[in-house]
């Protein structure tokens, strides 16, 4: 296996574990591609890296947090906002960025995903989009389009799925964008300004998982599923949420569709703080 | 029916398609996810029967919290940090006098632990597990036929005693492939429990509820409970002895470990070494009365297990003081080869000056 060389020219490399590499992913895996916008994005961001903190769940994506050469923590499984929460409150000085799977953030997650674009805390959610649990095997995950195969919908899925970007602007996200990993500039660009964004911003990566999912879905190779992205995207930033619903051989919808500004969990602790310390006036 | 060739996972799930299983509710997890894809592909299949794929662990064990309640036979499955986020459902299964199944296929622990064989789950599994006082009939079979059997037992002593059940396996045991056979059909008629909520036409409405404000009103529901957890312990206790009869020094083992005991009691046996194993089937309620049967004629026991030493508690408090116990254990996942216990029970056996 060929380890990336000490002093590799790339911007990225001081940002990884190289003791730990090479990584678990499958090849054609969309989480690698995915993981080099989001270190790009650190260093364009200018953010300082020492008070980054990187937070994951558990799953192939959650693998993120063992390579990331910053303060990294692999948590419980769905946990990693809520853990990501109580650190950012606990010491507002870090920057908190959760990088974590559909299965993890969104299913058993899905509650404190939720309610933490309601509450609007100042955290990055980077959440790689494969419409199923890869680790595992290939389990039907939260964001599988209606009638895809996957190892526990043989017969086609029969749920519906979330549209996160709806899912995420009816909780009061203040940031929502989605891009898949064909589109590695503007996923890039979109992750520097999620990082700078105060409030909860929310990028949604569709990738492939060749191993398992592409596999049951006629998309064996990651080729064939970046082919199909180029084929079916559709980029419109500023598009409604409620049209960003992704198929099984629709259109998928990418942009950037929120930027609003909302005040903070953080603003408003400390109107709250201010507030408390106020002399009573009865 | 002929021998199949099944991995255990999928080997509960047909035993519990043939048990009446009527809801299945899982969560991915490694390693018992050939059990969920089981019973997506088999179970979905049967009528008036149901599979999905819940959102979390802790919604797959209310599920079948939900489904008990109006009489289905129902289960979930899980591994060890699975379970422990099921333990909160579990204690209101047992509150509400409920039956369920629930498999936990455990591997090494604490926190997400690895995904190899380990039996650390034995303290969790036998007091309750949840909050509050309570038990849990906890069954550990050591081979898919017995996975297969114990499952169908499962079912039914759920529902004899209104209950969970626990099956202890763990991945060993859930992934490796043995010939099994199912010794019954799966029933025409899907079972449903009598006096379960079918709707409350021509009675008064009830009231399903955990809460009690009246700690006397409290009181009374544990004692009737363990009233229960009594009989069972009477009237369901169930072991295996192997080679015991003459033997000077006795291995006490459960489930996988006990297999592996076996092995090494074979080898130790071929060298002329008196060796027998005690395996409890039923690790809630223990078999303690064979254990006071067994120090009549044996003075030295060997706890074998692949933690650091859970069931021991449950020998040395069996044995009151008589006899002698040693440990042997292997935590975090690691399986330990017959030969390895074979040397370990052969030196216990020359130093306990037996040969
Ligand atoms: S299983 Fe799928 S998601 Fe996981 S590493 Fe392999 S390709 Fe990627």
């Amino acid at each position: 296996m060929n380890n990336p060389p000490e002093n590799d020219q790339l911007s990225i490399a001081k940002y990884l574990r190289q003791d730990r590499l090479p990584h678990i992913w499958c090849a054609a895996c969309g989480i690698g591609p995915a993981l080099n916008c989001f270190l790009r994005a650190i260093d364009k961001s200018g953010l300082n890296p020492d008070k980054m903190s990187v937070v994951s769940g558990i799953g192939c994506s959650g693998r993120v947090a063992g390579y990331v050469k910053l303060d990294s923590f692999h948590t419980t499984h769905g946990r990693a906002i809520p853990f990501a929460t109580g650190l950012r409150l606990a010491n507002p000085e870090l920057k908190a960025v959760v990088f974590s799977g559909d299965g993890d953030l969104v299913a058993i997650g899905g509650n404190h995903l939720i309610h933490a674009a309601r509450r609007n805390i100042d955290m990055t959610v980077i959440c790689i989009n494969n419409f199923n649990y890869g680790m595992t095997g290939g389990q039907v995950g939260p964001t599988a389009p209606y009638d895809v195969r996957t190892s526990t919908t043989p017969y086609g899925n029969f749920e519906s799925a979330f549209n996160l970007p709806l899912l995420l602007f009816a909780s009061g996200a203040s940031y929502i964008a989605r891009w898949t990993v064909v589109h590695l500039h503007q996923l890039e660009n979109t992750i520097v300004e999620a990082l700078l964004k105060p409030g909860f911003s929310f990028v949604e990566v569709i990738s492939p998982c060749p191993a398992v999912y592409g596999r049951m879905n006629k998309e064996p190779d990651g080729l064939d599923s970046l082919k199909n992205y180029v084929k079916r995207s559709i980029i419109k930033n500023g598009a409604d949420p409620r049209e960003t619903e992704i198929t099984q051989n629709g259109p998928i919808v990418v942009g950037k569709f929120v930027d609003i500004i909302r005040p903070t969990l953080q603003e408003n602790l400390a109107k709250v703080a201010a507030k408390a310390k106020k002399p009573s006036t009865k | 029916m002929p021998k199949v060739l099944m991995d255990g996972n999928s080997a509960i799930g047909e035993a519990a398609i043939r048990a009446g299983c009527q809801c299945y509710f899982g969560y991915p997890i490694t390693p018992q996810n050939e059990l969920i894809e089981y019973m997506a592909t088999h179970l979905s299949r049967r009528k008036g029967c149901v599979f999905v794929q819940a959102e979390s662990e802790l919604a797959a064990i209310n599920m079948v919290y939900g489904a008990s309640v109006v009489g289905a036979r129902a289960m979930t499955s899980s591994s060890s940090p699975g379970i422990s986020l099921k333990q909160e459902g579990i204690s209101y299964l047992a509150a509400c006098e409920l039956p369920a199944v629930i498999v936990n296929m455990s591997r090494g622990g604490p926190g997400l632990g690895s995904i190899a064989a380990a039996q650390s789950d034995y303290f969790q599994a036998t007091r309750g597990g949840g909050h509050g006082d309570y038990r849990t009939i906890v069954l550990a079979p050591s081979s898919v036929q017995e996975l297969a059997d114990l499952t169908i037992r499962a079912f039914d002593l759920a529902d004899k005693y209104k209950i969970p059940v626990i099956i202890l396996g763990d991945g060993v045991l859930g992934q490796m492939m043995e010939p099994v056979e199912f010794k019954q059909e799966a029933p025409a008629v899907l079972p449903v429990r009598e006096g379960s909520l079918r709707g409350a036409k021509g009675r008064p409405s009830k009231i399903i509820k955990t809460f009690t404000s009246n700690p006397a009103e409290l009181e009374e529901i544990n004692w009737s409970l363990f009233r229960r957890y009594g009989l069972i312990k009477k009237q369901e206790t169930t072991f295996e002895t192997f080679m015991i009869d003459d033997a000077k020094l006795v291995v006490v083992a459960f489930g996988i470990a006990a297999r592996i005991a076996k092995g090494a009691i074979r080898n130790v046996r071929a060298e002329g070494l008196k060796v027998g194993l005690l395996r409890p089937i039923t690790l809630w309620p223990f078999p303690d009365e064979a254990v006071k049967e067994v120090v009549k004629n044996v003075n030295h026991f060997l706890v074998f297990e692949m933690n650091m030493g859970q069931m021991l508690e449950d020998v040395q408090l069996s044995l009151e003081g008589k006899g002698e116990v040693s440990f042997y254990g292997r935590p975090g996942g690691v399986i330990p080869t017959p030969s390895e216990v074979s040397r370990v029970i052969s030196r216990l056996y020359y130093q306990k000056g037996l040969k």
